[in-house]
């Protein structure tokens, strides 16, 4: 069922004005794909009729619903992979290095989506650097989202997600079938504080932090938001802290204090030496 | 690619073949399953190199580390999609483009 203009429109600045997502035209399909489970659940006939329901009352739930809808994305464990295999060979065992003395490491996922990214992170440490057991870890996962947050908080996984890119030895390691779904053990879920964190409003006290991932998150804002949150992590990064990005995203022409380290597509960045 | 249908049939492709990158193998098969048939490639050591990937209807945990322990290298529930297969084979450090 086709999306008409004018709900596209409706739809698109209402999740502007929410979480300064911009969705430019051409992405009906996105907007499509992602409210019309919604349509189905809540037993409407169609897009209209949804948008027609949110304006008779806009401060109701629908519209948060709404911006749910738009803002969980999809997400797998060891997505991309590169990026992991950099952070195992390279990048934790440097920090663990630098870090010797203090053993503290600070860590930020800052689109957690539904949990895949931060849990293959522990998952990560806790298999290849046994060491850390002694180490203070300040782990914070955080997403726009209350209804993906509950859901990284459960750590609960169908057998399809399942299937996404974990490897299987971890998944004997670090999950129990719970019925027809999987979940992550408590030793795992406990290293993570989970909490809410809208990108483009005022964050939360931090610490600084040692690494941030924030992949596949700064496509979805507008060239001014992207400036204003790379400057708030550059704010945030140790000086030999690294940051993150989708393979899609750059700090180029965005922030120029960033410089994109040579590891294959892993979208790595470090604040410029020097 | 080679096919198949079950596991003596593929013991005996792979004695023709020499050892293959990898094998996906269902558990439920005539003849000779396939946690026998992981079991038989993992005893002959110029396939150590091979991988061998589950591929089976059998999502019970035990299952999974039995079949991890004979020495499979990746286990993969149906129903799956093509992704789903890449994403593990990359697991597996296959190069599927």
């Amino acid at each position: 069922m086709a999306i008409n203009p004018a709900d596209f429109d409706y739809i698109s600045k209402i999740v502007r004005e929410q979480c300064a997502i911009v969705l430019e035209k051409g992405k009906e399909y996105l907007v499509e794909s992602r409210v019309m489970p919604l349509v189905h659940q809540e037993k409407l006939e169609s897009i209209e009729t949804l948008v027609r329901k949110i304006k008779s009352d806009p401060r109701g739930s629908l519209k948060d619903a709404v911006i749910e809808a738009m803002t969980t994305n999809e997400t797998s464990f060891f997505r991309d992979i590169h990026p992991f295999e950099t952070l195992k060979k390279v990048i934790i065992p440097e920090l663990l290095e630098k870090r010797k003395l203090k053993k503290e490491l600070n860590i930020w996922c800052g689109a957690s989506s539904s949990g895949q990214e931060p849990y293959t992170l522990v998952m990560l440490l806790k298999n290849e650097f046994p060491q850390l057991n002694t180490w203070k870890l300040n782990f914070s996962a955080s997403d726009i989202s209350n209804q993906m947050l509950n859901r990284c908080k459960s750590g609960i996984y169908s057998q399809l997600e399942i299937n996404r890119g974990l490897p299987a030895p971890l998944m004997v390691k670090y999950f129990e079938r719970i019925g027809t779904e999987w979940q992550v053990k408590e030793e795992l879920r406990k290293m993570i504080q989970f909490r809410i964190i809208n990108l483009s409003e005022r964050w939360p006290m931090m610490p600084q932090l040692d690494l941030v991932m924030m992949r596949n998150v700064l496509i979805y804002f507008d060239v001014e938001m992207k400036k204003d949150i790379l400057g708030r992590i550059r704010k945030l990064l140790r000086p030999d802290g690294y940051l993150f990005l989708g393979a899609a995203e750059t700090t180029l022409n965005l922030d120029e204090n960033f410089e994109r380290m040579p590891f294959k597509q892993s979208g790595c960045y470090r604040l410029k030496q020097g | 690619m080679f096919e198949a249908g079950h596991g003596l049939e593929a013991l005996e492709k792979l004695k023709e073949t020499g050892p293959l990158d990898i094998a996906l193998v269902d558990w439920n098969m005539p003849e000779m399953n396939g946690y026998d048939f992981v079991c038989e490639v993992r005893k002959d050591d110029q396939y150590k190199d091979m991988k061998l990937m589950m591929v089976t209807t059998e999502t019970e945990m035990a299952q999974v580390i039995k079949a991890l322990e004979a020495g499979a290298n990746e286990y993969i529930m149906k129903p799956f999609t093509k992704d789903m297969i890449v994403e593990k084979l990359t697991i597996l450090g296959l190069d599927v483009g």
